[in-house]
C-alpha cells in the first residue's frame, strides 16, 4: 500500500516536472531545434541566397565539394589546432589561478573580480582591442617587448599566418582562463575538507597533496570544464575573423561556413559545412562523455 | 495571492508598455526612408547632410544606417536582410561589384528616373548597374587606388614622383636608408594587403599596369591568371614585405594604412580617394607634406591604371515606400547633389560634364587626375562572372595573400587558383 502511494506520488511528480518543462522544450526547439533541421536540410540542397526557394535537392554533393576543396581541410585542421592548445593551456592556466584563489589570502573577493574582468569583455570588442595592442607600427605590446629589450625590430603579430594563429590562441587564453578558473574554483570549494585536514595531520608533503588527493578529486570538475571549452573552441569565429579576416589560411570551420553561407550566397555547401562542424562537436562530447570515466550523475 | 496580483500587475505593465513605446515608435517610422552609408572617412557626414537636404526640400522623413566599414561585412548583413526579404531598409548602398549578386532583390530605377537624365551619367557605370536589361543601381561616386606621396620627403632627397612601380621601390629604399640614419625609421610603401576585396583590387591594378600581365578573367570569360607576367608583379609585392613594406601590410585594411601614412610612418602609400580630404585637414600631422599621383606604370611600356571601385544606391524589392525611396536616391545621385558632395567630400562624381566644372576642379586636385585615369582604368570581372564574382574574388586574393606571406612562389599559386576557377566555371565557359 505504501509503495503503490509512493509511486503514484512519483508519477504526479513526474508529470508536473513535464508540465513545468513544457514551455522550455517548446522555445528551445523553436530557437535550436527548428534552425537545426533546417540547416541539414539545406545540406543535402543547392541553395543559394538570392533565391532559397529554388533549392533542388543534390543528395551528398555538397559533403563531396567539401572533401575535395583544400580549404574546408585546412579549415578543420586549424580548428583542431586551435581547440586542443588553446584549451590545453586554459585548463592548466586556470588550475593555477583556481588553486590560488581557493587559498586564503587578503583581498581575495577583490582578487576573484578582478580576474573575471577579461571574460566579461565581449570577444569581438577584446579581439579589436588585442588587434589593436598587437599592431606592428603603433600596437603597444611591440613598444613594452623593445623596451624590455626581447625583440629588436617590431614583430607583426597578426600578419604572418603560423604567427596569427598563435596570437589568436594567445588572446583566446587571455580571454577564457578566468572561466576556466571559476568552474575548477567551483569544484575545488565542493571538496571535502577531511581528506587534507587527514593529510595535513599526518604530514604530507602538500605537492604530494596536489597530485594524490586534489587533483583525483577535481577530475570530475576538470572533465567538464574541458568539455565546456573543448566545445566552445571548436566554434571560433570571431576571434579569428576580427584578427585575421577572411584569409584561408587562418581559416576555422565557423569562418568557412560563414563565407560561404553569406560571402560566397552558397547556402548548400555552408549548411553542409554547419552540419559536419555539428557532428565533430556531437562526436566529441560522445568521447568525452564515455571515456571521460564519469558518469552523467556526478555532472552537476 | 497578493503576489500572483503584484505580478501580474508588472507582467500588464511590460506587455502594455511594450505595446505602447513600440507602436510609438512604429508610427514615426512608417514615413521614413531608410538608407544605409558608409561610414569610411568623411561618407558618413556628406550622407547625412545630403539626405538632411533631401529632407528641407520634400518635407518627408528619412534615417540613415550605418553600414560597416569592410565591404564583406557590407555584404553580409545586406544579403541577411534582404534575403529574409526585409523591409526595414528602403536605399542599400552596393559596391560596383555587386550588382550581378544582388540583383534578384533590387527594383529596376528606370520606372522611376527618366532616360535622358540616365544619359549624362558615365557610360560604363550604367552599363556595369545594368543586369538582363534592368538597371538595379544608380552611381553615387566612384574611385580609383591613387598613390600617395611625401612630397617634403622626395624634395629633401631630390627623387621625382615615381613614374613606375620599379623606380618607386628605388626612391622608397633611399629614403628609408636616409632616414634612418637620422634615427627616423620610415617604411617605403604600404598597401592593402589583407585578405579581402582590397586586396584584389591592390593586386590587380598592379598586375594590369604592365604591359599585357593583365587580368584575372578576360572580358570573354577566360581564366588569364596563370601567366608569368603577372607572377612576377606579385613575387616582386612579395620581395617588398619586410624590405620596403611592413610585414603588417598582410593584415592592413584602408584605413590601417591611412593610420600608418598620416602619422609620417610611410613615404608611398596606395589608397582611395577618401584620404585625401583627412590627410589634408588641420590636425593631420601630414598636412601640407604630402602628395598624389596616379599609381605607377608597370615598367616603362606599361600604364598607369587603377582598379575601379565606387559605389551605387539601390532600391530594395521589398521596400514599402518605393517611391519616396526612388526619390531619395535620385536626389542624391543627382547633378546638383553630387556637384556638392565633390566640393566638400572629394567624392568623384558619376557625371561625366561635371569634371569640367570649375568649382569642383578648383576645390579637389585629383579631379584633374582622374580625368585621365578615367580612360585606362581597371575593371574587376564582376561582369564576366555574376553571381560567382565573390568566390572569384575570393580565390585570387587568397593565393596572392598565401604568396605574400611567403607561402610559395605566385607561379605555383596562381596555377593552384587557376584551377580552382576553372573548376568553378566548367573551365571558364559558364559563369553563371
Amino acid at each position: 500500500m505504501a509503495s503503490k502511494f509512493r509511486s503514484d506520488l512519483t508519477k504526479e511528480r513526474t508529470r508536473a516536472a513535464w508540465v513545468f518543462m513544457l514551455p522550455t522544450l517548446l522555445v528551445i526547439s523553436f530557437v535550436a531545434g527548428w534552425p537545426l533541421l533546417r540547416t541539414i536540410w539545406f545540406s543535402f540542397t543547392d541553395a543559394s541566397l538570392s533565391n532559397m526557394s529554388a533549392a533542388q535537392f543534390t543528395a551528398f554533393e555538397n559533403f563531396e565539394f567539401l572533401f575535395k576543396d583544400s580549404s574546408w581541410g585546412t579549415a578543420v585542421k586549424n580548428t583542431l589546432y586551435f581547440a586542443v592548445i588553446s584549451v590545453a593551456l586554459e585548463t592548466v592556466l586556470g588550475l593555477v589561478i583556481a588553486l590560488v584563489l581557493n587559498s586564503q589570502i587578503k583581498g581575495k573577493g577583490l582578487l576573484r573580480t578582478a580576474v573575471l574582468i577579461p571574460w566579461a569583455i565581449p570577444t569581438i570588442v577584446s579581439a579589436k582591442m588585442w588587434g589593436w595592442m598587437l599592431h606592428d607600427v603603433y600596437g603597444v605590446i611591440n613598444d613594452m617587448l623593445i623596451w624590455v629589450g626581447f625583440i629588436q625590430q617590431p614583430i607583426a603579430w597578426a600578419a604572418d599566418p603560423k604567427l596569427a594563429m598563435i596570437s589568436v590562441i594567445l588572446v583566446d587564453v587571455w580571454k577564457t582562463t578566468p572561466f576556466m578558473a571559476l568552474l575548477l574554483l567551483a569544484g575545488l570549494q565542493l571538496m571535502p575538507q577531511e581528506c587534507f585536514e587527514a593529510a595535513r595531520v599526518d604530514g604530507i608533503h602538500p605537492i604530494r597533496v596536489f597530485w594524490r588527493v586534489t587533483l583525483p578529486l577535481l577530475k570530475p570538475a576538470i572533465i567538464v570544464a574541458v568539455i565546456f571549452r573543448s566545445l566552445d573552441a571548436m566554434r571560433v569565429f570571431d576571434l579569428i575573423y576580427v584578427l585575421t579576416g577572411g584569409s584561408s589560411e587562418t581559416m576555422s570551420m565557423s569562418v568557412y561556413a560563414r563565407q560561404q553561407l553569406f560571402d560566397f550566397q552558397n547556402v548548400g555547401v555552408g549548411s553542409a559545412a554547419s552540419t559536419l562542424l555539428f557532428l565533430m562537436i556531437g562526436l566529441f562530447t560522445i568521447i568525452f562523455l564515455l571515456f571521460g570515466g564519469i558518469k552523467g550523475d556526478k555532472i552537476k | 495571492m497578493k503576489k500572483l496580483l503584484i505580478g501580474l500587475l508588472f507582467l500588464g505593465l511590460i506587455v502594455g508598455g511594450y505595446f505602447y513605446f513600440a507602436d510609438g515608435e512604429d508610427n514615426s517610422d512608417n514615413d521614413a526612408v531608410t538608407i544605409t552609408c558608409g561610414m569610411v572617412g568623411l561618407e558618413h557626414k556628406t550622407c547625412k547632410e545630403g539626405v538632411a537636404l533631401w529632407e528641407k526640400k520634400t518635407g518627408k522623413k528619412a534615417k540613415i544606417l550605418p553600414a560597416p566599414n569592410g565591404s564583406n561585412e557590407r555584404l553580409t548583413i545586406f544579403q541577411q536582410y534582404l534575403a529574409a526579404g526585409d523591409a526595414s531598409i528602403d536605399v542599400y548602398q552596393v559596391d560596383v561589384v555587386w550588382p550581378g549578386l544582388l540583383e534578384n532583390h533590387l527594383e529596376d530605377l528606370k520606372k522611376y528616373i527618366p532616360q535622358e537624365e540616365l544619359d549624362t551619367y558615365i557610360p560604363t557605370l550604367i552599363e556595369n548597374n545594368t543586369v538582363n536589361g534592368r538597371l538595379v543601381a544608380m552611381p553615387w561616386f566612384i574611385q580609383v587606388g591613387f598613390m600617395y606621396y611625401r612630397k617634403d620627403l622626395l624634395e629633401k632627397y631630390n627623387r621625382p614622383v615615381p613614374q613606375t612601380w620599379e623606380e618607386m621601390e628605388e626612391t622608397a629604399k633611399i629614403i628609408m636608408e636616409g632616414e634612418k640614419k637620422t634615427g627616423d625609421n620610415i617604411w617605403g610603401y604600404v598597401f592593402q594587403g589583407k585578405a579581402y576585396e582590397g586586396l584584389t583590387c591592390n593586386a590587380l591594378e598592379m598586375m594590369n599596369s604592365t604591359k599585357d600581365g593583365g587580368t584575372i578573367i578576360d572580358h570573354k570569360g577566360k581564366i588569364t591568371l596563370n601567366n608569368s607576367q603577372a607572377a612576377g608583379v606579385i613575387n616582386r609585392l612579395s620581395r617588398w614585405i619586410g624590405t620596403i613594406a611592413p610585414e603588417g601590410v598582410l593584415n592592413y585594411e584602408q584605413e590601417d594604412c591611412r593610420g600608418i601614412f598620416q602619422s609620417g610612418k610611410a613615404v608611398f602609400m596606395r589608397n582611395w580617394p577618401y584620404a585625401w580630404p583627412l590627410l589634408n585637414s588641420d590636425d593631420s600631422p601630414v598636412k601640407g607634406k604630402i602628395g598624389i599621383a596616379p599609381l605607377p606604370k608597370g615598367g616603362k611600356d606599361g600604364h598607369h591604371t587603377g582598379v575601379l571601385g565606387g559605389w551605387n544606391l539601390a532600391l530594395s524589392k521589398y521596400s514599402k515606400r518605393k517611391e519616396d525611396a526612388a526619390d531619395l536616391i535620385r536626389f542624391l545621385t543627382g547633378k546638383k547633389e553630387l556637384r556638392r558632395r565633390a566640393i566638400v567630400g572629394g567624392y568623384f562624381p558619376t557625371i561625366e560634364s561635371l569634371y569640367n566644372d570649375k568649382d569642383i576642379v578648383a576645390a579637389n586636385p585629383l579631379m584633374k587626375i582622374m580625368k585621365k585615369v578615367l580612360k585606362t582604368i581597371t575593371a574587376r570581372p564582376g561582369g564576366q562572372t555574376g553571381s560567382k564574382y565573390s568566390q572569384v574574388s575570393s580565390v585570387f586574393w587568397n593565393s596572392v595573400h598565401k604568396t605574400l606571406s611567403k607561402n610559395g612562389t605566385a607561379e605555383e599559386n596562381f596555377a593552384t587558383a587557376a584551377e580552382k576557377l576553372n573548376s568553378l566555371s566548367k573551365n571558364g565557359t559558364k559563369w553563371y
